[in-house]
Protein backbone atom coordinates (compact mmCIF):
# COMPACT_ATOMS: atom_id res chain seq x y z
CA UNK A 1 0.00 0.00 0.00
CA UNK A 2 2.82 2.27 0.56
CA UNK A 3 4.31 1.97 -2.42
CA UNK A 4 1.55 2.50 -4.28
CA UNK A 5 0.88 6.13 -2.17
CA UNK A 6 4.15 6.96 -2.92
CA UNK A 7 4.74 10.15 -5.10
CA UNK A 8 7.06 8.03 -7.73
CA UNK A 9 3.96 6.14 -8.64
CA UNK A 10 1.95 9.47 -9.50
CA UNK A 11 4.15 10.53 -11.90
CA UNK A 12 2.44 11.23 -15.54
CA UNK A 13 2.89 8.66 -18.26
CA UNK A 14 3.52 9.80 -21.61
CA UNK A 15 -0.36 11.09 -22.96
CA UNK A 16 -2.09 11.78 -20.07
CA UNK A 17 -3.85 14.95 -20.34
CA UNK A 18 -3.88 17.19 -17.44
CA UNK A 19 -7.83 18.14 -17.61
CA UNK A 20 -8.06 14.74 -16.23
CA UNK A 21 -6.65 16.70 -12.28
CA UNK A 22 -9.17 19.17 -11.98
CA UNK A 23 -11.71 16.61 -11.77
CA UNK A 24 -9.63 14.68 -8.88
CA UNK A 25 -9.31 18.26 -6.95
CA UNK A 26 -12.95 18.80 -7.02
CA UNK A 27 -13.43 15.24 -5.68
CA UNK A 28 -11.89 16.10 -2.57
CA UNK A 29 -13.63 19.76 -2.45
CA UNK A 30 -16.64 18.87 -3.03
CA UNK A 31 -16.27 16.40 0.12
CA UNK A 32 -14.67 18.32 2.20
CA UNK A 33 -16.95 21.70 1.41
CA UNK A 34 -20.02 19.96 3.52
CA UNK A 35 -18.77 22.02 6.23
CA UNK A 36 -20.34 25.00 5.15
CA UNK A 37 -23.57 22.97 5.20
CA UNK A 38 -23.22 21.41 9.14
CA UNK A 39 -25.53 24.05 10.00
CA UNK A 40 -28.35 21.98 8.35
CA UNK A 41 -27.39 19.16 11.45
CA UNK A 42 -28.19 22.41 14.49
CA UNK A 43 -31.90 21.69 14.73
CA UNK A 44 -32.15 18.28 14.55
CA UNK A 45 -29.25 17.86 17.03
CA UNK A 46 -30.57 19.76 19.54
CA UNK A 47 -34.01 17.25 19.48
CA UNK A 48 -31.71 14.09 19.57
CA UNK A 49 -33.35 12.99 22.93
CA UNK A 50 -36.49 14.58 22.52
CA UNK A 51 -36.91 13.61 18.63
CA UNK A 52 -39.92 15.83 18.36
CA UNK A 53 -39.38 18.40 20.97
CA UNK A 54 -35.70 19.43 23.07
CA UNK A 55 -36.03 18.32 26.23
CA UNK A 56 -33.95 18.26 29.22
CA UNK A 57 -30.48 17.01 28.98
CA UNK A 58 -30.43 17.78 24.94
CA UNK A 59 -27.81 19.61 23.18
CA UNK A 60 -28.03 23.77 23.00
CA UNK A 61 -27.57 25.25 20.31
CA UNK A 62 -24.57 27.30 21.78
CA UNK A 63 -22.87 23.94 22.46
CA UNK A 64 -23.49 22.33 19.10
CA UNK A 65 -21.78 25.78 17.48
CA UNK A 66 -18.26 24.86 18.77
CA UNK A 67 -18.13 22.22 16.66
CA UNK A 68 -17.90 23.98 13.78
CA UNK A 69 -15.99 26.50 15.27
CA UNK A 70 -13.38 23.78 16.19
CA UNK A 71 -13.54 22.07 12.41
CA UNK A 72 -12.31 25.50 11.15
CA UNK A 73 -9.79 26.14 13.98
CA UNK A 74 -8.19 22.35 13.07
CA UNK A 75 -8.41 22.91 9.54
CA UNK A 76 -5.86 26.30 9.80
CA UNK A 77 -4.00 24.60 11.91
CA UNK A 78 -3.39 21.17 10.40
CA UNK A 79 -2.87 23.43 6.62
CA UNK A 80 -0.14 24.75 8.30
CA UNK A 81 1.50 21.89 10.57
CA UNK A 82 1.29 18.90 7.54
CA UNK A 83 1.68 21.89 4.65
CA UNK A 84 5.57 20.65 4.44
CA UNK A 85 4.24 17.01 4.40
CA UNK A 86 1.63 17.56 1.72
CA UNK A 87 4.18 19.00 -0.58
CA UNK A 88 6.60 15.98 0.40
CA UNK A 89 4.33 12.92 -0.21
CA UNK A 90 2.25 14.31 -3.16
CA UNK A 91 -1.10 14.03 -3.41
CA UNK A 92 -2.06 10.65 -3.67
CA UNK A 93 -0.93 9.90 -0.48
CA UNK A 94 -2.41 13.02 1.32
CA UNK A 95 -5.54 13.06 -0.49
CA UNK A 96 -5.98 9.74 1.01
CA UNK A 97 -5.07 10.73 4.21
CA UNK A 98 -7.97 13.62 4.12
CA UNK A 99 -10.55 11.19 2.94
CA UNK A 100 -9.68 8.67 5.90
CA UNK A 101 -9.98 11.56 8.40
CA UNK A 102 -12.90 13.10 6.34
CA UNK A 103 -14.73 9.43 6.70
CA UNK A 104 -13.67 8.67 10.00
CA UNK A 105 -14.71 11.97 11.67
CA UNK A 106 -18.48 11.42 10.57
CA UNK A 107 -17.97 7.99 11.54
CA UNK A 108 -16.94 9.14 15.04
CA UNK A 109 -19.09 11.96 15.19
CA UNK A 110 -22.34 9.76 14.06
CA UNK A 111 -21.09 7.60 17.55
CA UNK A 112 -20.72 10.59 19.69
CA UNK A 113 -24.24 11.34 18.20
CA UNK A 114 -25.68 8.21 18.89
CA UNK A 115 -23.96 7.53 22.40
CA UNK A 116 -25.18 11.38 23.05
CA UNK A 117 -21.09 12.12 23.88
CA UNK A 118 -20.43 15.66 22.89
CA UNK A 119 -17.23 15.30 23.47
CA UNK A 120 -16.85 12.76 20.76
CA UNK A 121 -18.50 14.70 18.21
CA UNK A 122 -16.07 17.37 18.84
CA UNK A 123 -13.24 14.85 18.57
CA UNK A 124 -14.81 13.03 15.26
CA UNK A 125 -15.94 15.86 12.97
CA UNK A 126 -13.94 18.87 14.96
CA UNK A 127 -10.44 17.51 15.32
CA UNK A 128 -9.63 14.67 12.88
CA UNK A 129 -12.48 15.46 10.26
CA UNK A 130 -10.50 18.66 10.74
CA UNK A 131 -7.62 17.15 9.86
CA UNK A 132 -9.22 16.01 6.67
CA UNK A 133 -10.45 19.59 5.74
CA UNK A 134 -6.90 21.03 6.15
CA UNK A 135 -5.06 18.34 4.47
CA UNK A 136 -7.20 18.08 1.57
CA UNK A 137 -8.00 21.87 1.06
CA UNK A 138 -4.12 22.27 0.17
CA UNK A 139 -3.73 18.53 -1.28
CA UNK A 140 -4.42 19.68 -4.95
CA UNK A 141 -3.25 23.11 -4.53
CA UNK A 142 0.30 22.65 -5.81
CA UNK A 143 -0.38 19.59 -8.43
CA UNK A 144 -3.00 22.06 -9.98
CA UNK A 145 -0.34 24.72 -10.24
CA UNK A 146 2.60 22.12 -11.61
CA UNK A 147 -0.20 21.13 -14.46
CA UNK A 148 -1.08 24.70 -15.57
CA UNK A 149 1.58 26.96 -14.92
CA UNK A 150 -0.09 28.96 -17.76
CA UNK A 151 -3.54 29.05 -15.89
CA UNK A 152 -2.47 29.09 -12.36
CA UNK A 153 -5.43 31.22 -11.05
CA UNK A 154 -8.16 29.49 -13.00
CA UNK A 155 -6.76 25.87 -12.35
CA UNK A 156 -6.84 26.24 -8.30
CA UNK A 157 -10.17 28.26 -8.28
CA UNK A 158 -11.86 25.61 -9.97
CA UNK A 159 -10.58 23.18 -7.16
CA UNK A 160 -11.40 26.00 -4.56
CA UNK A 161 -15.11 26.04 -6.29
CA UNK A 162 -15.75 22.68 -5.14
CA UNK A 163 -15.25 24.09 -1.66
CA UNK A 164 -18.21 26.28 -2.54
CA UNK A 165 -19.92 23.66 -4.07
CA UNK A 166 -19.74 21.06 -1.33
CA UNK A 167 -22.27 22.81 0.73
CA UNK A 168 -25.08 23.31 -2.34
CA UNK A 169 -24.79 19.34 -2.44
CA UNK A 170 -24.61 18.05 1.37
CA UNK A 171 -27.54 20.33 2.58
CA UNK A 172 -30.27 19.19 -0.18
CA UNK A 173 -28.45 15.61 -0.09
CA UNK A 174 -28.61 15.82 3.77
CA UNK A 175 -31.90 17.26 4.41
CA UNK A 176 -33.37 14.07 2.12
CA UNK A 177 -31.33 11.26 3.78
CA UNK A 178 -32.45 12.45 7.97
CA UNK A 179 -36.07 12.45 6.28
CA UNK A 180 -35.36 9.14 5.06
CA UNK A 181 -33.99 7.55 7.98
CA UNK A 182 -36.11 9.33 10.36
CA UNK A 183 -38.52 7.59 12.28
CA UNK A 184 -41.13 8.40 15.75
CA UNK A 185 -38.20 7.58 17.86
CA UNK A 186 -35.05 8.82 15.82
CA UNK A 187 -34.34 12.23 14.25
CA UNK A 188 -31.90 10.24 11.37
CA UNK A 189 -29.32 12.56 12.03
CA UNK A 190 -26.47 9.24 13.33
CA UNK A 191 -27.87 7.53 10.15
CA UNK A 192 -27.24 10.26 7.83
CA UNK A 193 -23.41 10.71 9.40
CA UNK A 194 -22.81 7.38 8.46
CA UNK A 195 -23.93 7.71 5.26
CA UNK A 196 -21.97 10.82 4.13
CA UNK A 197 -19.01 9.31 5.93
CA UNK A 198 -18.55 6.10 3.74
CA UNK A 199 -20.01 7.88 0.69
CA UNK A 200 -17.64 11.01 0.73
CA UNK A 201 -14.57 8.52 2.05
CA UNK A 202 -14.95 6.74 -1.14
CA UNK A 203 -15.70 9.64 -3.16
CA UNK A 204 -12.27 11.42 -1.76
CA UNK A 205 -10.83 8.00 -2.38
CA UNK A 206 -11.48 7.65 -6.16
CA UNK A 207 -9.82 11.27 -6.32
CA UNK A 208 -6.92 10.71 -4.57
CA UNK A 209 -5.48 7.27 -6.63
CA UNK A 210 -6.61 9.70 -9.63
CA UNK A 211 -3.84 12.16 -9.09
CA UNK A 212 -1.09 12.18 -11.17
CA UNK A 213 1.79 14.69 -11.37
CA UNK A 214 3.53 16.23 -14.15
CA UNK A 215 6.96 14.63 -14.46
CA UNK A 216 10.22 17.18 -14.11
CA UNK A 217 10.43 20.09 -16.18
CA UNK A 218 6.97 19.28 -17.71
CA UNK A 219 5.30 22.35 -19.80
CA UNK A 220 2.28 23.08 -21.79
CA UNK A 221 3.06 22.74 -25.56
CA UNK A 222 4.37 25.62 -26.92
CA UNK A 223 3.91 27.45 -23.34
CA UNK A 224 7.09 29.72 -22.61
CA UNK A 225 7.35 30.85 -19.02
CA UNK A 226 6.99 34.74 -19.06
CA UNK A 227 10.48 36.12 -18.58
CA UNK A 228 10.87 37.38 -15.40
CA UNK A 229 11.37 41.32 -15.11
CA UNK A 230 12.64 43.53 -11.95
CA UNK A 231 9.31 44.81 -10.89
CA UNK A 232 6.83 41.90 -11.74
CA UNK A 233 5.71 39.58 -8.85
CA UNK A 234 5.56 36.15 -10.70
CA UNK A 235 9.08 35.17 -10.15
CA UNK A 236 10.72 32.16 -11.23
CA UNK A 237 12.65 31.23 -7.97
CA UNK A 238 11.26 29.98 -4.89
CA UNK A 239 10.97 30.55 -1.24
CA UNK A 240 10.79 27.71 1.21
CA UNK A 241 8.24 27.84 3.64
CA UNK A 242 10.33 28.85 6.92
CA UNK A 243 11.96 31.50 5.22
CA UNK A 244 8.85 32.64 3.55
CA UNK A 245 7.17 33.03 7.08
CA UNK A 246 10.14 35.73 7.58
CA UNK A 247 9.31 37.56 4.74
CA UNK A 248 7.31 41.24 5.00
CA UNK A 249 5.16 39.63 1.96
CA UNK A 250 3.89 36.53 3.39
CA UNK A 251 2.53 38.62 6.65
CA UNK A 252 0.80 41.74 4.10
CA UNK A 253 -0.70 38.50 2.53
CA UNK A 254 -1.91 37.34 5.65
CA UNK A 255 -3.73 40.73 6.14
CA UNK A 256 -5.21 40.28 2.76
CA UNK A 257 -6.95 36.89 3.14
CA UNK A 258 -7.62 37.70 6.58
CA UNK A 259 -8.98 40.93 6.23
CA UNK A 260 -11.50 39.68 3.07
CA UNK A 261 -12.79 36.51 4.95
CA UNK A 262 -13.86 38.26 7.85
CA UNK A 263 -15.54 41.03 5.78
CA UNK A 264 -17.60 38.01 4.34
CA UNK A 265 -17.61 35.04 6.95
CA UNK A 266 -19.50 37.11 9.39
CA UNK A 267 -22.11 38.19 6.83
CA UNK A 268 -22.58 34.68 5.91
CA UNK A 269 -23.17 33.91 8.77
CA UNK A 270 -25.67 36.02 9.98
CA UNK A 271 -27.32 36.56 6.19
CA UNK A 272 -30.80 35.08 6.90
CA UNK A 273 -31.36 37.05 10.51
CA UNK A 274 -29.91 40.17 8.58
CA UNK A 275 -32.39 40.84 5.85
CA UNK A 276 -35.11 40.07 7.66
CA UNK A 277 -34.51 42.01 10.26
CA UNK A 278 -33.29 45.06 7.71
CA UNK A 279 -36.28 44.50 5.88
CA UNK A 280 -38.86 43.22 8.59
CA UNK A 281 -41.98 42.78 7.37
CA UNK A 282 -41.32 42.04 3.60
CA UNK A 283 -38.84 39.07 3.84
CA UNK A 284 -40.20 36.24 5.02
CA UNK A 285 -38.29 33.65 6.23
CA UNK A 286 -38.25 31.11 3.41
CA UNK A 287 -37.01 34.30 0.88
CA UNK A 288 -34.05 34.83 3.72
CA UNK A 289 -33.53 30.93 3.21
CA UNK A 290 -33.09 32.04 -0.36
CA UNK A 291 -31.32 34.46 -0.24
CA UNK A 292 -28.43 32.23 1.83
CA UNK A 293 -29.14 29.89 -1.11
CA UNK A 294 -28.36 32.65 -3.69
CA UNK A 295 -25.24 33.71 -1.74
CA UNK A 296 -23.48 29.89 -1.87
CA UNK A 297 -24.11 30.26 -5.78
CA UNK A 298 -22.20 33.26 -5.57
CA UNK A 299 -19.51 32.36 -3.22
CA UNK A 300 -19.05 29.12 -5.88
CA UNK A 301 -18.99 31.32 -8.69
CA UNK A 302 -16.64 33.78 -7.64
CA UNK A 303 -14.30 31.34 -6.81
CA UNK A 304 -13.74 30.36 -10.27
CA UNK A 305 -14.63 33.49 -11.83
CA UNK A 306 -12.18 35.86 -9.97
CA UNK A 307 -9.29 33.59 -10.26
CA UNK A 308 -9.38 33.01 -13.38
CA UNK A 309 -9.80 37.04 -14.24
CA UNK A 310 -6.94 37.26 -12.56
CA UNK A 311 -5.08 34.90 -14.65
CA UNK A 312 -5.66 38.01 -16.84
CA UNK A 313 -5.43 41.09 -14.77
CA UNK A 314 -3.04 39.77 -12.59
CA UNK A 315 -3.44 38.88 -8.70
CA UNK A 316 -2.64 41.86 -7.51
CA UNK A 317 -4.93 43.83 -9.49
CA UNK A 318 -7.57 40.98 -8.36
CA UNK A 319 -7.33 41.85 -4.91
CA UNK A 320 -7.22 45.72 -5.16
CA UNK A 321 -10.75 45.05 -7.17
CA UNK A 322 -11.99 43.00 -4.29
CA UNK A 323 -10.87 45.33 -1.93
CA UNK A 324 -12.06 48.48 -4.15
CA UNK A 325 -15.70 48.03 -4.64
CA UNK A 326 -15.78 45.49 -1.74
CA UNK A 327 -15.68 48.99 0.78
CA UNK A 328 -18.16 50.67 -1.42
CA UNK A 329 -20.49 47.51 -1.45
CA UNK A 330 -20.50 47.52 2.47
CA UNK A 331 -20.34 51.53 2.78
CA UNK A 332 -23.69 51.27 0.47
CA UNK A 333 -25.38 48.57 2.86
CA UNK A 334 -27.04 51.17 5.00
CA UNK A 335 -28.57 53.08 2.24
CA UNK A 336 -30.28 50.24 0.80
CA UNK A 337 -31.89 49.56 4.27
CA UNK A 338 -32.59 53.44 4.89
CA UNK A 339 -34.02 53.71 1.13
CA UNK A 340 -35.56 50.57 1.77
CA UNK A 341 -34.55 48.47 -1.18
CA UNK A 342 -34.33 44.84 -0.17
CA UNK A 343 -32.88 44.26 -3.92
CA UNK A 344 -30.12 46.69 -3.90
CA UNK A 345 -29.37 44.43 -0.90
CA UNK A 346 -29.18 41.35 -2.35
CA UNK A 347 -27.44 42.75 -4.87
CA UNK A 348 -24.68 44.07 -2.73
CA UNK A 349 -24.05 40.87 -1.05
CA UNK A 350 -23.68 38.88 -3.69
CA UNK A 351 -21.15 41.01 -5.04
CA UNK A 352 -19.38 41.15 -1.95
CA UNK A 353 -19.71 37.15 -1.56
CA UNK A 354 -18.25 36.34 -4.78
CA UNK A 355 -15.32 38.56 -3.14
CA UNK A 356 -15.37 36.77 -0.79
CA UNK A 357 -14.96 33.35 -2.78
CA UNK A 358 -12.65 34.83 -4.77
CA UNK A 359 -10.45 35.57 -2.30
CA UNK A 360 -10.03 32.34 -1.47
CA UNK A 361 -9.46 30.47 -4.89
CA UNK A 362 -6.87 33.53 -5.99
CA UNK A 363 -4.59 33.11 -2.82
CA UNK A 364 -2.60 30.54 -3.83
CA UNK A 365 -1.40 31.44 -7.16
CA UNK A 366 -0.74 34.85 -6.13
CA UNK A 367 1.80 33.00 -3.39
CA UNK A 368 2.91 30.45 -6.18
CA UNK A 369 3.61 34.05 -8.46
CA UNK A 370 5.28 35.44 -5.13
CA UNK A 371 7.21 32.44 -3.13
CA UNK A 372 7.68 30.07 -6.46
CA UNK A 373 5.88 27.06 -7.23
CA UNK A 374 7.77 24.48 -5.36
CA UNK A 375 6.95 24.84 -1.94
CA UNK A 376 3.10 26.64 -2.95
CA UNK A 377 1.21 23.65 -1.06
CA UNK A 378 3.27 24.17 2.67
CA UNK A 379 3.41 28.29 2.30
CA UNK A 380 -0.57 27.98 1.02
CA UNK A 381 -0.66 25.93 4.37
CA UNK A 382 0.60 28.53 6.55
CA UNK A 383 -1.17 30.97 5.62
CA UNK A 384 -4.73 29.56 6.38
CA UNK A 385 -4.30 30.30 10.07
CA UNK A 386 -5.63 33.87 8.42
CA UNK A 387 -8.87 31.89 7.77
CA UNK A 388 -8.70 31.03 11.38
CA UNK A 389 -7.84 34.09 12.66
CA UNK A 390 -11.17 35.68 10.51
CA UNK A 391 -12.99 32.27 11.43
CA UNK A 392 -13.66 34.34 14.96
CA UNK A 393 -13.32 38.21 14.16
CA UNK A 394 -15.71 37.61 11.29
CA UNK A 395 -18.69 36.55 13.73
CA UNK A 396 -17.36 38.03 16.89
CA UNK A 397 -17.64 42.10 14.85
CA UNK A 398 -21.15 41.08 13.99
CA UNK A 399 -22.56 39.37 16.21
CA UNK A 400 -21.32 41.55 19.05
CA UNK A 401 -21.35 45.13 17.43
CA UNK A 402 -25.07 44.14 16.90
CA UNK A 403 -26.33 43.18 20.50
CA UNK A 404 -23.88 46.68 21.85
CA UNK A 405 -26.24 48.59 19.41
CA UNK A 406 -29.61 46.89 19.99
CA UNK A 407 -28.52 47.15 23.90
CA UNK A 408 -27.93 50.72 23.57
CA UNK A 409 -31.30 51.50 22.06
CA UNK A 410 -31.11 51.35 18.45
CA UNK A 411 -33.63 49.49 15.99
CA UNK A 412 -33.00 46.40 14.81
CA UNK A 413 -32.88 47.55 11.39
CA UNK A 414 -29.75 49.66 11.50
CA UNK A 415 -28.37 47.42 14.25
CA UNK A 416 -25.69 46.54 11.58
CA UNK A 417 -25.09 49.78 9.84
CA UNK A 418 -21.56 50.51 12.21
CA UNK A 419 -20.60 46.79 11.80
CA UNK A 420 -21.06 47.53 8.10
CA UNK A 421 -18.78 50.67 8.60
CA UNK A 422 -16.24 48.53 10.28
CA UNK A 423 -16.01 45.99 7.23
CA UNK A 424 -15.70 49.16 4.95
CA UNK A 425 -12.29 49.93 7.33
CA UNK A 426 -11.60 46.83 7.07
CA UNK A 427 -11.32 46.37 3.67
CA UNK A 428 -9.51 49.87 3.20
CA UNK A 429 -6.69 48.32 5.42
CA UNK A 430 -6.74 45.36 2.82
CA UNK A 431 -6.14 47.77 -0.06
CA UNK A 432 -3.00 49.15 1.64
CA UNK A 433 -1.55 46.01 2.68
CA UNK A 434 -2.21 44.75 -0.88
CA UNK A 435 -0.90 47.64 -2.44
CA UNK A 436 2.59 47.46 -0.94
CA UNK A 437 3.25 43.91 -1.50
CA UNK A 438 6.31 43.90 -3.49
CA UNK A 439 8.39 41.07 -5.08
CA UNK A 440 10.21 38.70 -2.56
CA UNK A 441 14.27 40.02 -2.07
CA UNK A 442 16.78 38.31 -3.45
CA UNK A 443 18.32 37.14 -0.11
CA UNK A 444 15.19 35.03 0.76
CA UNK A 445 15.66 32.66 -2.87
CA UNK A 446 16.27 28.99 -2.53
CA UNK A 447 19.79 29.22 -3.96
CA UNK A 448 20.58 25.46 -5.82
CA UNK A 449 23.67 24.78 -6.74
CA UNK A 450 23.99 24.46 -11.23
CA UNK A 451 23.15 21.11 -11.81
CA UNK A 452 26.55 19.42 -12.60
CA UNK A 453 28.63 22.37 -10.80
CA UNK A 454 31.63 21.69 -9.10
CA UNK A 455 29.44 21.02 -5.25
CA UNK A 456 26.16 19.93 -6.85
CA UNK A 457 23.94 18.62 -4.13
CA UNK A 458 21.30 19.76 -4.90
CA UNK A 459 20.39 21.28 -2.05
CA UNK A 460 18.73 23.83 -0.08
CA UNK A 461 21.32 26.48 1.32
CA UNK B 1 10.71 7.00 -11.63
CA UNK B 2 7.58 5.71 -13.80
CA UNK B 3 5.94 2.21 -13.39
CA UNK B 4 5.73 0.47 -16.80
CA UNK B 5 1.73 0.67 -16.64
CA UNK B 6 1.59 4.45 -15.85
CA UNK B 7 3.95 5.00 -18.51
CA UNK B 8 2.01 3.63 -21.09
CA UNK B 9 0.80 6.00 -23.58
CA UNK B 10 -3.04 6.01 -23.24
CA UNK B 11 -4.96 5.98 -26.49
CA UNK B 12 -7.23 9.57 -27.43
CA UNK B 13 -10.72 7.89 -27.08
CA UNK B 14 -9.24 5.85 -23.75
CA UNK B 15 -8.60 9.71 -22.78
CA UNK B 16 -11.98 10.85 -23.76
CA UNK B 17 -14.05 8.35 -22.22
CA UNK B 18 -11.78 9.12 -18.92
CA UNK B 19 -12.52 12.84 -19.13
CA UNK B 20 -15.88 12.21 -19.83
CA UNK B 21 -16.43 9.57 -16.83
CA UNK B 22 -14.13 11.78 -14.52
CA UNK B 23 -16.28 15.32 -15.08
CA UNK B 24 -19.75 13.59 -14.69
CA UNK B 25 -19.03 12.18 -11.91
CA UNK B 26 -18.12 15.55 -10.23
CA UNK B 27 -20.13 17.55 -12.54
CA UNK B 28 -23.45 15.59 -11.59
CA UNK B 29 -23.78 16.13 -8.38
CA UNK B 30 -22.66 19.86 -8.38
CA UNK B 31 -25.56 20.44 -11.05
CA UNK B 32 -27.85 18.28 -8.78
CA UNK B 33 -26.74 20.67 -5.73
CA UNK B 34 -26.73 24.05 -7.69
CA UNK B 35 -30.38 23.47 -9.26
CA UNK B 36 -31.42 22.72 -5.77
CA UNK B 37 -30.52 25.17 -4.59
CA UNK B 38 -31.41 28.13 -7.29
CA UNK B 39 -35.01 26.67 -7.07
CA UNK B 40 -34.84 27.29 -3.30
CA UNK B 41 -33.19 31.21 -4.05
CA UNK B 42 -36.77 31.29 -6.08
CA UNK B 43 -38.43 32.18 -3.49
CA UNK B 44 -36.86 35.52 -2.36
CA UNK B 45 -38.40 36.69 -5.58
CA UNK B 46 -41.70 35.32 -5.23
Amino acid sequence: MAGLLSKERTIAGPGFTRWLIPPCALATHLCIGQAYALSVFNLPMTRQLGVTHSIPGDWRLTELGWIFTIAIFVLGASAALFGKWVQAVGPRKSGFVAALCWGIGFLVGALGIKTHQLWLVYLGYGVIGGCGLGIGYITPVSTLISWFPDRRGMSTGMAIMGFGGGALIASPLSDFLMRHFATPTSTGVVQTWIVLGIVYLLFMMGGAFGYRVPPDGWKPAGWVPPPEKAKTLITQHNVTPGDAVKTPQFWLLWVVLCFNVTAGIGVLGQASAMIQEMFKGRIAPSAAAGFVGLLSIFNMGGRFGWASLSDKIGRKATYMCFFAIGTAMYALVPLTGKIGSPALFVACFCVIISMYGGGFATIPAYLSDVFGTKYVSAVHGRLLTAWSAAGVLGPVLVNYIRQFQIDHGIPKNQAYNITMYIMAVLLVIGFFANLVVKPVAERYHERTVPVGGPGDRRVTV
Amino acid sequence: MTTPNEARPTSRSGNGIKLTLAWLAVGVPLLWGVVETLRKAMALFA
